[in-house]
């Protein structure tokens, strides 16, 4: 398998989708003839031209519901919001709309849409920059939100996402568009959404994150080993559909659980994950979960403030330390 | 507004007396469609909320017969008229306030949420203005899959006042799309008048800074809508250019059926139902020129009864949605991890308490 960036595995997916299926379009903010804020469209528009690579104006709440009527008559737009701090001038076209079409006319018209954008914080791009609302989306029944955090998974969820007849939330990160990775050739392969993964397997905590804190998890993991702690990484890929079967099953296998994630600590996905264990694997558990979050401030600019406010691998570290106690 | 002068004026010289009928039973079963739905909500028949088109039934049938089975209408949740109009049999609508399986949205929808892929009605929506850039969306498929139509993005006078119909009118333009903006000025949202809400009262206007060409238009005539939903209907698709048409109407009642409309004068809303009545003109109008008369208004109306009443009895005998069917309709595609009809009969067992 060739080894490429996140990045690369995102923009030849969107190549080869734009090339399998005529109703595919790319829509969104600078995509085109800017060749993408974070180039994941480099090149598109040259190759596909301005009817399948649609650069709009700074118009989000107009063009996500453009793109839901779109896919309402058929075709299958893939959205990319700038990042995902922007999409909260359109989320009454996500919430209200998107999620609700399917179901709320009785199954008469599907809304094929994928909406791509990069979740988190990275560098000192400030408290209106650095947000995570995936667990936003997550909340909502009628979208599937998926947040790969390999090469590999990019690939094979965005393809999904593309294929799936309904609205997917693709949730990726700044941090993660230059990590490497294997990814196959298959035309064919693709992640399937709703599925966890075992990224990697131990025996004495499980680790349960996704998107970039999987990349600080896997970090960890190999960390602790030289300690002689055997970490398993449950990597959720998909927060809805949720995979709660693999990450109780892991569960019950190494009796202990840390949740990362890089949104705020309260009412965030840890504590989703924290309430699915206590649920279901209550008397398997050696320790209370811990959970590893953002701290709870407008993320502040400063240098060593704004980094110190974010989950790191430090931080993971010190909650295994204390399931393990 | 229409005055009596005005109708008598009307030329029907070049109609058909059939279609002329036609548009007068249409305009009465919405009427009487509408009056029988706010009889059954007190009946407790119908729950949630629920908007009538009482007083717009010329601004319905008039675009309705102006437009062609591939336009598709996107409208706010003052919607049974359109679908009624647009063809869809009185009985599954009806079904559909009842909260019936056997309603046009599975019984999924409710009032507000009325749909028929069928005959391209893509839905009722109700949050403010969220249609809009939908419509624009589904005109946009149509370029971009080279098909011919128009799409009718219907709203409410107030929702001229939001952020998503502004930016709805900019890409609409911007991306050549066949849009009717489609303005149904009834002169209220709900307790809030045209001139309270809006800087500038003239509706038809506010397409001026994107391009969009505009006109006012009696809404409570059905030929003069008509006239001129087909003349901007076909210049909208011919020049893949939105237009805006503002239908100026009188709103009967409250905003809904449970508003009191205590913020009306009650000898101007007599005033308005008297003079600005579309279907009560009409008749006369039709009267005046021979083409109907007594035996056949009555006749129509007997008619209507029964279709109504048909679709109430339809209504009452069908059966509600399913339990296990709780999550159908939640994905089009399958994907793993989705709850299904067992989860569904287990967790509302426990909600009603039967386990
Ligand atoms: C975004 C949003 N804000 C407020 C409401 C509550 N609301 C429902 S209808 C309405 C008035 C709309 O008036 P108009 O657009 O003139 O339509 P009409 O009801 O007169 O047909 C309001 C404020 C809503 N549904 N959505
Ligand atoms: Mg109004």
């Amino acid at each position: 398998m060739p080894i490429i960036t996140y990045r690369q595995a995102l923009n030849d997916t969107l190549g080869e989708e734009l090339k399998r299926d005529p109703n595919v379009l790319l829509m969104g903010e600078e995509i085109g003839v800017f060749q993408g804020s974070y180039r994941i469209t480099e090149g598109l528009l040259q190759e596909y031209g301005p009817k399948r690579v649609v650069d709009t104006p700074i118009a989000e709440e107009g063009f996500v519901g453009v793109a839901i009527g779109a896919a309402m008559l058929g075709l299958r737009p893939v959205v990319e919001i700038m990042t995902i701090n922007f999409i909260l001038v359109a989320i009454d076209q996500v919430v209200n709309h998107a999620s609700k079409i399917h179901y709320m006319f009785g199954g008469q018209v599907r809304v094929p849409l994928v909406i791509r954008t990069p979740s988190g914080g990275t560098g000192q791009l400030g408290a209106t920059h650095s947000q995570s609302f995936e667990n936003w989306f997550a909340y909502c029944p009628g979208l599937k939100v998926v947040a790969p955090a390999t090469p590999y998974d990019a690939k094979g969820l965005l393809r999904a996402a593309i294929r799936d007849d309904d609205p997917v939330m693709f949730i990726e990160s700044l941090a993660l568009y230059d990590t490497k990775g294997d990814v196959p050739e298959d035309d064919d392969f693709v992640v399937p959404i709703g599925v966890a993964e075992v990224k990697r397997t131990g025996t004495d905590v499980t680790v349960i994150s996704y998107s970039r804190m999987t990349a600080v998890a896997m970090q960890v993991a190999q960390r602790m080993a030289n300690e002689g702690i055997s970490v398993e990484v449950v990597d959720l890929r998909s927060l809805r559909p949720l995979d709660r079967p693999t990450i109780i099953a892991s569960v019950k296998k190494t009796n202990r659980a840390v949740v990362i994630a890089e949104d705020w600590y309260s009412y965030g996905v840890t504590a989703e994950i924290a309430a699915t264990i206590q649920e279901e694997a209550f008397d398997y558990l050696d320790a209370p979960v811990q959970r590893v979050a953002g701290i709870e401030t407008p993320l502040p600019y400063a240098k060593d403030l704004s980094a110190a406010s974010k989950p790191s691998a430090h931080s993971l570290i010190y909650a295994i330390r204390k399931v393990m106690e | 507004m229409v005055k009596e002068a005005d109708i008598v004026r009307t030329s029907l010289a070049d109609e058909d007396a059939d279609e002329l009928r036609h548009y007068y039973y249409q305009m009465l079963l919405l009427r009487r469609f509408e009056e029988r739905t706010g009889e059954m909500y007190v009946k407790a028949k119908i729950g949630g909320y629920c908007h009538l088109n009482l007083g717009e039934e010329a601004t319905i049938v008039g675009l309705m017969a102006a437009l062609k089975p591939e336009d598709y209408i996107f409208t706010n949740y003052r919607d049974h008229g359109y679908v009624l109009a647009r063809g869809t049999p009185p009985g599954p609508i009806m079904a559909e306030l009842f909260g019936k399986e056997t309603g046009v949205s599975g019984g999924r929808g409710g009032s507000m949420h009325l749909f028929d892929a069928e005959r391209h009605f893509m839905g009722g929506y109700a949050i403010v203005g969220g249609q809009v850039p939908l419509a624009v969306g589904a005109a946009y498929a149509l370029r971009y899959q080279e098909k011919p139509g128009v799409v009718v993005a219907q709203m409410g006078d107030a929702t001229t006042n939001i952020g998503a119909f502004y930016e709805s009118l900019n890409l609409a333009k911007l991306w050549k799309c066949p849009v009717l903006f489609f303005i149904v000025n009834n002169g209220y949202g709900m307790g809030t008048s045209v001139a309270m809400g809006s800087s500038e009262p003239d509706l038809w206007k506010k397409g001026a800074s994107f391009r969009i060409h505009g006109e006012q238009i009696d809404g409570t005539d059905v030929l003069a809508v008509r006239d001129a939903c087909r003349r901007l209907r076909d210049y909208a698709e011919r020049e893949a250019d939105p237009v805006i048409l503002d239908m100026v109407s009188f709103r009967f009642r409250g905003h809904s059926v449970i508003d009191s409309d205590r913020y009306r004068n009650p000898e101007f809303v007599r005033k308005g139902r008297q003079e600005h009545d579309p279907v009560r003109n009409f008749a006369t109008l039709l009267h005046e020129h021979a083409i109907i008369d007594d035996a056949w208004l009555k006749a129509t109306a007997d008619q209507v009864e029964h279709e109504i009443q048909e679709a109430i009895d339809f209504a009452n005998a069908s059966s509600d949605p399913k339990i296990e069917e709780l999550y159908q309709f939640m994905y089009a595609t399958e994907v793993a991890n989705t709850p299904g009809p067992e989860d569904a009969i287990a967790a509302v067992k426990i909600n009603r308490g039967e386990v």
